[in-house]
Protein backbone atom coordinates (compact mmCIF):
# COMPACT_ATOMS: atom_id res chain seq x y z
CA UNK A 1 0.00 0.00 0.00
CA UNK A 2 2.54 2.43 1.25
CA UNK A 3 4.82 1.60 -2.06
CA UNK A 4 1.82 2.94 -3.91
CA UNK A 5 1.36 6.47 -2.29
CA UNK A 6 4.92 6.51 -2.76
CA UNK A 7 5.43 6.27 -6.21
CA UNK A 8 2.39 9.00 -6.36
CA UNK A 9 3.76 11.38 -4.47
CA UNK A 10 7.15 10.69 -6.87
CA UNK A 11 5.03 11.42 -9.98
CA UNK A 12 3.91 14.21 -8.68
CA UNK A 13 6.50 15.92 -7.70
CA UNK A 14 8.23 15.42 -11.58
CA UNK A 15 4.72 16.69 -12.77
CA UNK A 16 5.29 20.21 -10.17
CA UNK A 17 8.87 20.42 -11.10
CA UNK A 18 7.84 19.66 -14.94
CA UNK A 19 5.27 22.73 -14.59
CA UNK A 20 7.77 24.56 -13.15
CA UNK A 21 9.96 24.72 -15.88
CA UNK A 22 7.72 25.40 -18.25
CA UNK A 23 6.08 28.25 -16.73
CA UNK A 24 9.71 29.56 -15.83
CA UNK A 25 11.67 29.01 -18.63
CA UNK A 26 10.68 32.06 -21.43
CA UNK A 27 10.42 34.30 -17.88
CA UNK A 28 14.29 34.17 -18.47
CA UNK A 29 14.99 34.54 -21.46
CA UNK A 30 13.72 37.63 -21.52
CA UNK A 31 15.33 40.48 -23.47
CA UNK A 32 16.85 43.65 -22.33
CA UNK A 33 14.58 45.97 -24.73
CA UNK A 34 11.22 45.47 -24.68
CA UNK A 35 8.08 46.97 -26.83
CA UNK A 36 4.47 46.24 -25.39
CA UNK A 37 1.56 46.69 -28.11
CA UNK A 38 -1.99 46.54 -27.18
CA UNK A 39 -5.84 46.97 -28.12
CA UNK A 40 -7.63 45.67 -31.11
CA UNK A 41 -7.99 42.39 -31.92
CA UNK A 42 -8.02 43.50 -35.68
CA UNK A 43 -5.19 44.95 -35.66
CA UNK A 44 -3.49 42.21 -33.64
CA UNK A 45 -3.15 39.75 -36.01
CA UNK A 46 -1.25 41.95 -38.20
CA UNK A 47 1.36 43.65 -35.80
CA UNK A 48 2.36 40.33 -34.61
CA UNK A 49 3.42 39.24 -37.58
CA UNK A 50 5.09 43.07 -38.29
CA UNK A 51 6.49 42.20 -34.85
CA UNK A 52 7.95 38.86 -35.70
CA UNK A 53 9.79 40.14 -39.16
CA UNK A 54 10.98 43.24 -36.67
CA UNK A 55 12.65 41.13 -34.15
CA UNK A 56 14.12 39.14 -36.70
CA UNK A 57 15.67 42.44 -38.04
CA UNK A 58 16.86 43.98 -34.85
CA UNK A 59 17.87 41.57 -32.35
CA UNK A 60 18.09 42.30 -29.02
CA UNK A 61 14.07 43.75 -29.31
CA UNK A 62 11.27 41.95 -27.97
CA UNK A 63 7.88 42.62 -28.89
CA UNK A 64 4.52 41.84 -26.97
CA UNK A 65 1.15 41.54 -28.65
CA UNK A 66 -2.20 41.57 -26.52
CA UNK A 67 -5.58 41.81 -27.81
CA UNK A 68 -8.14 43.29 -25.63
CA UNK A 69 -10.09 45.69 -28.34
CA UNK A 70 -9.56 49.20 -29.78
CA UNK A 71 -10.90 50.87 -26.27
CA UNK A 72 -7.93 49.09 -24.41
CA UNK A 73 -5.43 50.42 -27.34
CA UNK A 74 -6.58 53.84 -26.59
CA UNK A 75 -6.36 53.45 -22.50
CA UNK A 76 -3.22 51.89 -22.65
CA UNK A 77 -1.40 54.29 -24.71
CA UNK A 78 -3.35 57.23 -22.84
CA UNK A 79 -1.60 55.40 -19.73
CA UNK A 80 1.35 54.40 -20.31
CA UNK A 81 0.73 50.55 -19.64
CA UNK A 82 1.78 49.78 -23.75
CA UNK A 83 4.32 51.92 -25.82
CA UNK A 84 1.96 51.48 -28.72
CA UNK A 85 -1.78 51.26 -29.23
CA UNK A 86 -4.45 49.56 -31.90
CA UNK A 87 -6.94 51.11 -33.01
CA UNK A 88 -9.23 49.51 -36.13
CA UNK A 89 -10.76 53.09 -36.49
CA UNK A 90 -10.18 56.80 -37.08
CA UNK A 91 -9.77 58.66 -34.35
CA UNK A 92 -12.76 60.62 -32.58
CA UNK A 93 -12.78 64.07 -31.19
CA UNK A 94 -12.01 63.61 -27.94
CA UNK A 95 -8.87 61.53 -28.73
CA UNK A 96 -7.20 64.42 -30.05
CA UNK A 97 -4.28 63.68 -27.26
CA UNK A 98 -3.15 60.90 -29.23
CA UNK A 99 -1.25 60.17 -32.24
CA UNK A 100 -2.57 57.69 -35.12
CA UNK A 101 -0.53 55.72 -37.89
CA UNK A 102 -1.86 53.98 -39.65
CA UNK A 103 -0.49 50.91 -41.34
CA UNK A 104 -3.48 49.33 -43.33
CA UNK A 105 -6.75 50.00 -44.81
CA UNK A 106 -9.79 47.44 -43.89
CA UNK A 107 -12.48 47.22 -46.66
CA UNK A 108 -15.18 45.03 -47.12
CA UNK A 109 -17.20 44.30 -50.26
CA UNK A 110 -20.60 42.77 -51.28
CA UNK A 111 -20.29 39.82 -53.48
CA UNK A 112 -22.80 38.44 -55.77
CA UNK A 113 -23.03 35.23 -57.95
CA UNK A 114 -21.62 36.16 -61.42
CA UNK A 115 -24.93 35.24 -63.22
CA UNK A 116 -27.26 37.49 -61.16
CA UNK A 117 -28.14 39.97 -63.34
CA UNK A 118 -28.76 42.57 -60.42
CA UNK A 119 -25.93 45.04 -60.91
CA UNK A 120 -26.25 47.58 -58.08
CA UNK A 121 -27.75 48.05 -54.70
CA UNK A 122 -28.38 50.61 -52.07
CA UNK A 123 -27.43 50.83 -48.44
CA UNK A 124 -31.44 50.63 -47.52
CA UNK A 125 -31.89 47.56 -50.21
CA UNK A 126 -28.57 45.27 -48.32
CA UNK A 127 -30.31 45.88 -45.21
CA UNK A 128 -33.64 44.92 -45.69
CA UNK A 129 -31.88 41.80 -47.26
CA UNK A 130 -30.28 40.86 -44.10
CA UNK A 131 -33.12 41.57 -42.27
CA UNK A 132 -34.72 39.35 -44.26
CA UNK A 133 -37.74 41.93 -45.81
CA UNK A 134 -36.89 40.94 -49.19
CA UNK A 135 -36.82 37.76 -49.57
CA UNK A 136 -36.53 37.56 -53.64
CA UNK A 137 -34.20 38.70 -56.34
CA UNK A 138 -37.50 39.68 -58.53
CA UNK A 139 -38.13 42.33 -56.06
CA UNK A 140 -34.88 44.01 -56.77
CA UNK A 141 -35.04 43.62 -60.71
CA UNK A 142 -33.47 39.94 -60.67
CA UNK A 143 -34.59 36.23 -61.37
CA UNK A 144 -37.04 35.12 -59.47
CA UNK A 145 -34.74 33.31 -56.88
CA UNK A 146 -34.76 33.02 -53.03
CA UNK A 147 -31.79 35.04 -51.55
CA UNK A 148 -29.45 32.92 -49.76
CA UNK A 149 -28.20 35.91 -46.95
CA UNK A 150 -24.07 34.83 -46.03
CA UNK A 151 -23.32 36.12 -43.17
CA UNK A 152 -20.32 36.32 -40.52
CA UNK A 153 -19.28 34.36 -37.48
CA UNK A 154 -19.79 36.13 -34.10
CA UNK A 155 -16.74 38.57 -33.51
CA UNK A 156 -14.70 38.81 -36.82
CA UNK A 157 -13.43 42.54 -38.01
CA UNK A 158 -15.68 42.48 -41.10
CA UNK A 159 -18.99 41.21 -39.30
CA UNK A 160 -18.45 44.44 -37.14
CA UNK A 161 -17.69 46.86 -39.50
CA UNK A 162 -20.50 45.88 -41.63
CA UNK A 163 -23.07 46.11 -39.29
CA UNK A 164 -21.43 49.17 -37.90
CA UNK A 165 -21.71 50.79 -41.47
CA UNK A 166 -25.83 49.69 -41.81
CA UNK A 167 -26.57 49.78 -38.05
CA UNK A 168 -27.32 46.69 -37.29
CA UNK A 169 -27.01 44.36 -34.85
CA UNK A 170 -26.03 40.97 -35.27
CA UNK A 171 -29.31 39.39 -33.67
CA UNK A 172 -31.95 41.03 -36.46
CA UNK A 173 -30.13 39.51 -39.60
CA UNK A 174 -31.83 36.90 -40.80
CA UNK A 175 -28.89 34.61 -42.08
CA UNK A 176 -29.35 31.09 -44.50
CA UNK A 177 -25.42 30.53 -44.20
CA UNK A 178 -22.91 31.65 -41.66
CA UNK A 179 -19.09 31.09 -42.79
CA UNK A 180 -15.91 31.36 -41.01
CA UNK A 181 -13.43 33.08 -43.34
CA UNK A 182 -13.01 34.87 -46.49
CA UNK A 183 -12.29 31.68 -48.86
CA UNK A 184 -15.75 29.96 -47.61
CA UNK A 185 -17.49 32.87 -48.15
CA UNK A 186 -16.40 32.88 -51.89
CA UNK A 187 -17.08 29.64 -52.17
CA UNK A 188 -20.25 30.06 -50.47
CA UNK A 189 -21.61 32.40 -53.07
CA UNK A 190 -20.01 31.23 -56.20
CA UNK A 191 -21.64 27.71 -55.66
CA UNK A 192 -25.40 29.27 -55.07
CA UNK A 193 -26.82 31.86 -57.65
CA UNK A 194 -29.34 32.98 -54.93
CA UNK A 195 -26.48 34.43 -52.80
CA UNK A 196 -25.70 37.16 -51.29
CA UNK A 197 -22.32 37.85 -49.18
CA UNK A 198 -19.56 39.77 -47.67
CA UNK A 199 -15.62 39.61 -47.86
CA UNK A 200 -12.66 41.39 -47.40
CA UNK A 201 -12.23 43.31 -50.45
CA UNK A 202 -8.54 41.95 -51.64
CA UNK A 203 -9.61 38.58 -51.42
CA UNK A 204 -13.18 39.20 -53.37
CA UNK A 205 -10.91 40.97 -56.16
CA UNK A 206 -8.22 38.66 -55.74
CA UNK A 207 -10.45 35.71 -56.48
CA UNK A 208 -12.65 37.53 -58.83
CA UNK A 209 -9.60 38.04 -61.47
CA UNK A 210 -9.05 34.25 -61.27
CA UNK A 211 -12.10 33.62 -62.68
CA UNK A 212 -14.04 32.51 -59.50
CA UNK A 213 -17.80 32.81 -60.45
CA UNK A 214 -18.63 36.08 -58.33
CA UNK A 215 -19.10 39.42 -59.26
CA UNK A 216 -19.05 43.17 -57.15
CA UNK A 217 -22.33 45.06 -57.33
CA UNK A 218 -21.93 48.54 -57.18
CA UNK A 219 -23.52 50.02 -53.81
CA UNK A 220 -24.90 53.12 -53.58
CA UNK A 221 -22.83 54.39 -56.50
CA UNK A 222 -19.64 52.95 -55.00
CA UNK A 223 -17.35 50.49 -56.31
CA UNK A 224 -15.99 47.87 -54.26
CA UNK A 225 -12.19 47.78 -55.28
CA UNK A 226 -8.66 47.74 -53.74
CA UNK A 227 -7.73 51.07 -55.35
CA UNK A 228 -11.02 53.04 -54.21
CA UNK A 229 -10.43 51.82 -50.56
CA UNK A 230 -6.92 52.63 -50.89
CA UNK A 231 -7.59 55.99 -52.33
CA UNK A 232 -10.34 56.70 -49.19
CA UNK A 233 -13.21 56.67 -51.72
CA UNK A 234 -15.05 53.64 -50.66
CA UNK A 235 -17.80 53.91 -47.90
CA UNK A 236 -17.33 50.41 -46.30
CA UNK A 237 -13.97 50.85 -45.00
CA UNK A 238 -11.75 51.46 -42.06
CA UNK A 239 -7.98 52.71 -41.01
CA UNK A 240 -6.33 50.40 -38.93
CA UNK A 241 -3.88 52.59 -36.82
CA UNK A 242 -1.25 52.68 -34.76
CA UNK A 243 -1.62 55.33 -31.50
CA UNK A 244 0.78 56.54 -29.45
CA UNK A 245 0.77 59.98 -26.66
CA UNK A 246 3.60 62.24 -26.98
CA UNK A 247 7.12 61.67 -27.04
CA UNK A 248 7.97 58.03 -28.23
CA UNK A 249 10.82 56.20 -27.63
CA UNK A 250 13.13 55.75 -30.87
CA UNK A 251 12.27 51.80 -30.41
CA UNK A 252 8.27 52.93 -31.06
CA UNK A 253 9.58 55.06 -34.01
CA UNK A 254 11.60 52.84 -35.47
CA UNK A 255 8.54 49.99 -35.33
CA UNK A 256 5.82 52.62 -36.50
CA UNK A 257 8.16 53.66 -39.65
CA UNK A 258 8.81 50.04 -40.30
CA UNK A 259 4.74 49.17 -40.29
CA UNK A 260 4.10 51.94 -42.36
CA UNK A 261 6.66 50.86 -45.26
CA UNK A 262 6.33 48.68 -48.46
CA UNK A 263 8.71 46.30 -46.39
CA UNK A 264 5.49 44.85 -44.68
CA UNK A 265 3.33 45.09 -47.87
CA UNK A 266 2.95 41.61 -48.16
CA UNK A 267 2.25 40.98 -44.44
CA UNK A 268 -1.01 43.61 -44.71
CA UNK A 269 -2.26 41.83 -47.83
CA UNK A 270 -1.40 38.60 -46.77
CA UNK A 271 -4.12 39.19 -44.00
CA UNK A 272 -6.70 40.78 -46.39
CA UNK A 273 -6.07 44.05 -45.99
CA UNK A 274 -5.17 47.24 -48.48
CA UNK A 275 -1.78 48.58 -47.91
CA UNK A 276 -0.54 51.98 -47.82
CA UNK A 277 0.27 53.98 -50.61
CA UNK A 278 4.09 54.52 -50.82
CA UNK B 1 -2.43 -22.57 -28.58
CA UNK B 2 -3.13 -20.55 -25.14
CA UNK B 3 -1.87 -23.07 -22.53
CA UNK B 4 1.62 -23.75 -24.88
CA UNK B 5 2.35 -19.77 -23.61
CA UNK B 6 1.19 -19.98 -20.08
CA UNK B 7 3.19 -22.94 -19.05
CA UNK B 8 6.74 -21.09 -20.88
CA UNK B 9 5.90 -18.26 -18.82
CA UNK B 10 5.81 -19.98 -15.62
CA UNK B 11 8.92 -22.05 -16.04
CA UNK B 12 11.13 -18.78 -15.59
CA UNK B 13 8.85 -18.21 -12.32
CA UNK B 14 11.65 -15.96 -9.95
CA UNK B 15 13.19 -13.94 -13.37
CA UNK B 16 9.49 -12.59 -14.46
CA UNK B 17 9.09 -11.36 -10.53
CA UNK B 18 12.38 -9.06 -10.70
CA UNK B 19 11.22 -7.64 -13.82
CA UNK B 20 7.57 -7.38 -12.73
CA UNK B 21 8.45 -5.50 -9.63
CA UNK B 22 11.18 -3.04 -12.27
CA UNK B 23 8.69 -2.15 -14.74
CA UNK B 24 5.62 -1.90 -12.25
CA UNK B 25 6.38 1.92 -11.56
CA UNK B 26 6.97 3.37 -15.14
CA UNK B 27 3.77 1.70 -15.80
CA UNK B 28 1.75 3.01 -13.17
CA UNK B 29 3.29 6.30 -13.67
CA UNK B 30 2.40 5.93 -17.32
CA UNK B 31 -1.35 5.44 -16.48
CA UNK B 32 -1.21 8.07 -13.98
CA UNK B 33 -0.35 10.16 -16.28
CA UNK B 34 -2.97 9.26 -18.42
CA UNK B 35 -5.71 9.68 -16.26
CA UNK B 36 -4.09 13.09 -14.92
CA UNK B 37 -4.42 14.17 -18.91
CA UNK B 38 -8.13 13.72 -18.85
CA UNK B 39 -8.85 14.89 -15.79
CA UNK B 40 -6.32 18.29 -16.34
CA UNK B 41 -8.28 18.75 -19.60
CA UNK B 42 -11.71 18.84 -17.50
CA UNK B 43 -10.57 21.13 -14.66
CA UNK B 44 -8.87 23.19 -17.56
CA UNK B 45 -12.38 23.24 -19.33
CA UNK B 46 -14.36 24.34 -16.33
CA UNK B 47 -11.84 26.97 -15.14
CA UNK B 48 -12.15 28.58 -18.49
CA UNK B 49 -16.07 28.11 -18.81
CA UNK B 50 -16.34 29.54 -15.35
CA UNK B 51 -17.07 33.37 -15.98
CA UNK B 52 -20.12 31.80 -17.55
CA UNK B 53 -21.51 28.98 -16.23
CA UNK B 54 -20.82 30.56 -12.54
CA UNK B 55 -23.81 32.63 -10.69
CA UNK B 56 -26.40 30.84 -12.20
CA UNK B 57 -25.08 31.54 -15.79
CA UNK B 58 -25.32 27.93 -16.65
CA UNK B 59 -28.84 28.63 -16.62
CA UNK B 60 -28.87 31.41 -19.48
CA UNK B 61 -27.12 28.24 -21.69
CA UNK B 62 -30.25 26.80 -21.64
CA UNK B 63 -32.99 29.36 -21.08
CA UNK B 64 -31.28 31.97 -23.81
CA UNK B 65 -33.07 32.11 -27.40
CA UNK B 66 -29.80 32.68 -29.14
CA UNK B 67 -26.35 32.61 -29.46
CA UNK B 68 -24.92 35.97 -29.95
CA UNK B 69 -22.21 36.48 -27.08
CA UNK B 70 -21.38 39.44 -28.08
CA UNK B 71 -24.92 41.23 -26.73
CA UNK B 72 -24.65 38.84 -24.06
CA UNK B 73 -27.22 35.64 -25.33
CA UNK B 74 -25.45 32.30 -24.68
CA UNK B 75 -27.96 29.93 -25.92
CA UNK B 76 -26.39 26.37 -26.51
CA UNK B 77 -29.08 24.18 -26.65
CA UNK B 78 -29.33 24.50 -30.34
CA UNK B 79 -26.39 23.52 -31.07
CA UNK B 80 -26.35 20.51 -28.84
CA UNK B 81 -29.77 19.48 -30.66
CA UNK B 82 -28.23 20.13 -34.02
CA UNK B 83 -24.83 17.95 -33.12
CA UNK B 84 -27.04 14.96 -32.03
CA UNK B 85 -29.35 15.14 -34.97
CA UNK B 86 -26.10 15.12 -37.15
CA UNK B 87 -24.26 12.32 -35.34
CA UNK B 88 -27.78 9.98 -35.42
CA UNK B 89 -28.46 10.70 -38.70
CA UNK B 90 -24.51 9.83 -40.05
CA UNK B 91 -25.31 6.87 -37.79
CA UNK B 92 -28.82 5.53 -39.56
CA UNK B 93 -26.78 6.13 -43.31
CA UNK B 94 -23.30 4.83 -42.62
CA UNK B 95 -24.42 1.98 -39.82
CA UNK B 96 -26.12 0.00 -42.08
CA UNK B 97 -23.98 0.43 -45.37
CA UNK B 98 -20.91 -0.51 -43.05
CA UNK B 99 -22.10 -3.54 -41.66
CA UNK B 100 -23.08 -4.75 -45.02
CA UNK B 101 -19.48 -3.63 -46.51
CA UNK B 102 -17.90 -5.65 -43.45
CA UNK B 103 -20.06 -8.67 -43.99
CA UNK B 104 -19.30 -8.56 -47.67
CA UNK B 105 -15.67 -8.57 -46.87
CA UNK B 106 -15.65 -11.13 -44.35
CA UNK B 107 -17.64 -13.72 -45.92
CA UNK B 108 -18.47 -13.03 -49.91
CA UNK B 109 -15.91 -11.61 -51.69
CA UNK B 110 -13.61 -13.79 -53.06
CA UNK B 111 -9.61 -13.12 -51.74
CA UNK B 112 -8.29 -10.73 -54.35
CA UNK B 113 -11.39 -8.20 -54.13
CA UNK B 114 -11.54 -8.48 -49.95
CA UNK B 115 -7.69 -7.34 -50.62
CA UNK B 116 -8.46 -4.93 -52.65
CA UNK B 117 -11.69 -3.90 -50.72
CA UNK B 118 -9.75 -3.25 -47.52
CA UNK B 119 -6.89 -1.56 -48.80
CA UNK B 120 -9.94 0.72 -50.69
CA UNK B 121 -11.63 0.92 -46.93
CA UNK B 122 -8.61 1.81 -45.07
CA UNK B 123 -7.58 4.55 -47.80
CA UNK B 124 -10.86 5.99 -47.66
CA UNK B 125 -10.07 6.18 -43.18
CA UNK B 126 -7.00 7.77 -43.64
CA UNK B 127 -8.60 10.17 -46.25
CA UNK B 128 -8.19 13.77 -44.79
CA UNK B 129 -11.87 15.11 -43.31
CA UNK B 130 -11.14 18.76 -45.10
CA UNK B 131 -10.91 17.14 -48.44
CA UNK B 132 -13.96 15.52 -48.13
CA UNK B 133 -15.61 18.97 -46.30
CA UNK B 134 -14.32 20.76 -49.52
CA UNK B 135 -15.77 18.11 -52.35
CA UNK B 136 -19.54 18.63 -49.89
CA UNK B 137 -19.13 22.88 -50.68
CA UNK B 138 -18.48 22.41 -54.16
CA UNK B 139 -20.27 19.75 -55.28
CA UNK B 140 -22.96 17.94 -52.94
CA UNK B 141 -24.04 21.73 -51.50
CA UNK B 142 -24.73 23.02 -55.23
CA UNK B 143 -26.85 19.99 -56.10
CA UNK B 144 -28.82 20.02 -53.06
CA UNK B 145 -29.16 24.28 -53.26
CA UNK B 146 -30.59 24.09 -56.90
CA UNK B 147 -32.96 21.72 -55.52
CA UNK B 148 -33.51 22.91 -51.77
CA UNK B 149 -31.99 26.91 -51.30
CA UNK B 150 -29.62 27.34 -49.71
CA UNK B 151 -28.05 23.76 -49.88
CA UNK B 152 -25.74 24.07 -46.62
CA UNK B 153 -28.05 21.86 -44.38
CA UNK B 154 -28.62 19.17 -42.09
CA UNK B 155 -28.67 16.50 -44.95
CA UNK B 156 -25.39 18.12 -46.42
CA UNK B 157 -23.71 17.81 -43.14
CA UNK B 158 -24.94 13.86 -42.55
CA UNK B 159 -24.04 12.87 -46.14
CA UNK B 160 -20.67 14.17 -46.08
CA UNK B 161 -20.07 12.70 -42.30
CA UNK B 162 -21.75 9.29 -43.11
CA UNK B 163 -19.02 9.09 -45.65
CA UNK B 164 -16.21 9.82 -44.00
CA UNK B 165 -17.47 6.98 -40.88
CA UNK B 166 -18.38 4.41 -43.15
CA UNK B 167 -14.82 2.80 -43.41
CA UNK B 168 -14.38 3.51 -39.84
CA UNK B 169 -17.59 1.95 -39.17
CA UNK B 170 -17.00 -0.89 -41.48
CA UNK B 171 -13.61 -2.05 -40.74
CA UNK B 172 -14.12 -1.98 -36.86
CA UNK B 173 -17.14 -4.36 -37.73
CA UNK B 174 -15.10 -6.55 -39.94
CA UNK B 175 -12.65 -7.47 -37.23
CA UNK B 176 -15.45 -7.75 -35.04
CA UNK B 177 -16.71 -10.43 -37.39
CA UNK B 178 -13.48 -12.34 -37.86
CA UNK B 179 -13.12 -12.93 -33.68
CA UNK B 180 -16.33 -14.86 -34.44
CA UNK B 181 -14.98 -18.10 -33.74
CA UNK B 182 -14.75 -20.61 -36.64
CA UNK B 183 -15.67 -23.52 -34.71
CA UNK B 184 -19.15 -21.90 -34.27
CA UNK B 185 -19.80 -20.90 -38.22
CA UNK B 186 -18.41 -24.49 -38.97
CA UNK B 187 -20.92 -26.26 -36.54
CA UNK B 188 -23.59 -24.13 -37.88
CA UNK B 189 -22.50 -25.44 -41.80
CA UNK B 190 -22.70 -28.68 -40.24
CA UNK B 191 -26.49 -28.77 -39.06
CA UNK B 192 -26.66 -27.96 -42.71
CA UNK B 193 -27.62 -23.67 -42.41
CA UNK B 194 -26.89 -22.01 -45.63
CA UNK B 195 -24.49 -18.97 -45.29
CA UNK B 196 -27.10 -16.96 -44.93
CA UNK B 197 -28.63 -18.23 -42.05
CA UNK B 198 -24.89 -18.53 -40.48
CA UNK B 199 -24.16 -14.72 -40.67
CA UNK B 200 -27.49 -13.74 -39.43
CA UNK B 201 -27.80 -16.36 -36.64
CA UNK B 202 -24.35 -16.90 -35.80
CA UNK B 203 -22.01 -14.58 -36.94
CA UNK B 204 -23.58 -11.08 -35.64
CA UNK B 205 -25.32 -12.41 -32.99
CA UNK B 206 -21.78 -13.40 -31.50
CA UNK B 207 -20.33 -10.10 -33.18
CA UNK B 208 -22.69 -8.03 -31.57
CA UNK B 209 -20.73 -6.28 -28.97
CA UNK B 210 -17.45 -5.64 -31.45
CA UNK B 211 -20.41 -4.14 -33.91
CA UNK B 212 -22.09 -1.86 -30.90
CA UNK B 213 -18.94 -0.94 -30.28
CA UNK B 214 -17.77 -0.19 -33.78
CA UNK B 215 -21.07 2.10 -34.52
CA UNK B 216 -20.49 3.65 -30.76
CA UNK B 217 -16.60 4.69 -32.08
CA UNK B 218 -18.19 5.88 -35.47
CA UNK B 219 -20.56 8.25 -33.66
CA UNK B 220 -17.77 9.31 -31.43
CA UNK B 221 -15.89 10.61 -34.86
CA UNK B 222 -19.14 11.56 -36.14
CA UNK B 223 -19.61 14.08 -33.16
CA UNK B 224 -15.86 15.31 -32.89
CA UNK B 225 -16.18 15.87 -36.49
CA UNK B 226 -15.28 19.56 -37.48
CA UNK B 227 -13.87 21.04 -40.72
CA UNK B 228 -16.64 18.84 -42.92
CA UNK B 229 -19.45 20.43 -40.81
CA UNK B 230 -18.20 23.83 -40.46
CA UNK B 231 -17.92 24.04 -44.36
CA UNK B 232 -21.49 22.04 -45.68
CA UNK B 233 -23.53 22.57 -42.71
CA UNK B 234 -24.54 26.65 -42.71
CA UNK B 235 -24.02 27.11 -39.35
CA UNK B 236 -27.02 29.18 -38.46
CA UNK B 237 -27.58 28.70 -34.58
CA UNK B 238 -31.02 27.27 -34.37
CA UNK B 239 -33.24 24.27 -33.89
CA UNK B 240 -33.59 22.28 -37.13
CA UNK B 241 -36.95 22.15 -38.57
CA UNK B 242 -36.24 20.35 -40.84
CA UNK B 243 -33.08 18.44 -43.61
CA UNK B 244 -32.61 21.50 -45.78
CA UNK B 245 -32.30 23.80 -43.00
CA UNK B 246 -29.19 24.87 -42.02
CA UNK B 247 -28.03 24.06 -38.69
CA UNK B 248 -24.38 25.01 -36.43
CA UNK B 249 -22.78 21.87 -34.18
CA UNK B 250 -20.63 22.42 -31.13
CA UNK B 251 -17.48 21.36 -32.75
CA UNK B 252 -18.03 23.99 -35.56
CA UNK B 253 -19.09 26.80 -33.05
CA UNK B 254 -15.54 26.83 -31.64
CA UNK B 255 -13.83 26.26 -34.47
CA UNK B 256 -15.76 29.51 -36.03
CA UNK B 257 -15.77 31.85 -33.35
CA UNK B 258 -12.69 31.09 -30.80
CA UNK B 259 -9.86 32.92 -32.68
CA UNK B 260 -11.79 36.05 -32.53
CA UNK B 261 -13.44 35.67 -29.34
CA UNK B 262 -12.42 37.67 -25.93
CA UNK B 263 -13.99 37.56 -22.54
CA UNK B 264 -17.03 36.19 -21.82
CA UNK B 265 -17.62 34.81 -25.26
CA UNK B 266 -14.50 32.97 -24.75
CA UNK B 267 -15.84 31.35 -22.02
CA UNK B 268 -19.22 30.23 -23.80
CA UNK B 269 -17.08 28.57 -26.72
CA UNK B 270 -15.26 26.78 -23.35
CA UNK B 271 -18.71 25.93 -22.04
CA UNK B 272 -19.18 24.54 -25.42
CA UNK B 273 -16.21 22.15 -25.40
CA UNK B 274 -16.97 21.09 -21.76
CA UNK B 275 -20.31 19.91 -23.35
CA UNK B 276 -19.01 18.44 -26.21
CA UNK B 277 -16.43 16.29 -23.57
CA UNK B 278 -19.06 15.14 -21.53
CA UNK B 279 -20.96 14.04 -24.41
CA UNK B 280 -17.98 11.91 -25.43
CA UNK B 281 -17.33 10.98 -22.19
CA UNK B 282 -21.01 9.31 -21.98
CA UNK B 283 -20.53 7.44 -25.65
CA UNK B 284 -17.19 5.79 -24.51
CA UNK B 285 -18.98 4.72 -21.03
CA UNK B 286 -22.18 3.59 -23.08
CA UNK B 287 -19.51 1.31 -25.01
CA UNK B 288 -17.71 0.06 -21.83
CA UNK B 289 -21.20 -0.86 -20.59
CA UNK B 290 -22.83 -2.73 -22.97
CA UNK B 291 -19.58 -5.15 -23.15
CA UNK B 292 -19.62 -5.69 -20.16
CA UNK B 293 -23.07 -6.33 -19.99
CA UNK B 294 -22.56 -8.87 -22.89
CA UNK B 295 -19.95 -10.75 -21.18
CA UNK B 296 -22.16 -11.34 -18.09
CA UNK B 297 -25.06 -12.52 -20.17
CA UNK B 298 -23.77 -13.27 -23.69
Amino acid sequence: MFHIIRDIQASIRSLVILAFLTVAMPQIAIAAEHLSITGSSTVAPLALEIAKRFEKLNPGIRIDVQTGGSSRGINDARRGLADIGMVSRALKGTEKDLAAHTIATDGIGIILHRDNPVAQLTDDQIRAIYTGKIRNWSELGGTDRPITVVNKAGGRSTLELFLHHFGLGNSQIKASVIIGDNQQGIKTVAGNPGAIGYVSIGTAEYEEQRGIGIKRPIVNGAAASIASVRAGEFPLSRPLNLVTRGEISEWSKRFILFAQSAAVDDLVEGQFFVSRQH
Amino acid sequence: MTWWKGSSLSRGNTNRLNIDRLIEPPLRLAGFVCAAILLLILLFLMKEAAPVLSNGGWRLLIADTGWYPTEGLFGILPMLVASLMVMLGAIVLAGPIGLGCAIFLQYYAPPVTAKAFRLLLSLLAGMPSVVLGLWGLTVLVPIIGSWQPPGTSLLAAIIVLALMVVPTMALASASALSSVPSSLMNGGAALGLTLRARICFIALSTARTGIRSAALLSMARAIGETMVVLMVAGNVVQYPSGLFEPVRVLTANIALEMAYATDLHRAGLFASALLLTLIVLVLAWMAARSGRRDMQYG
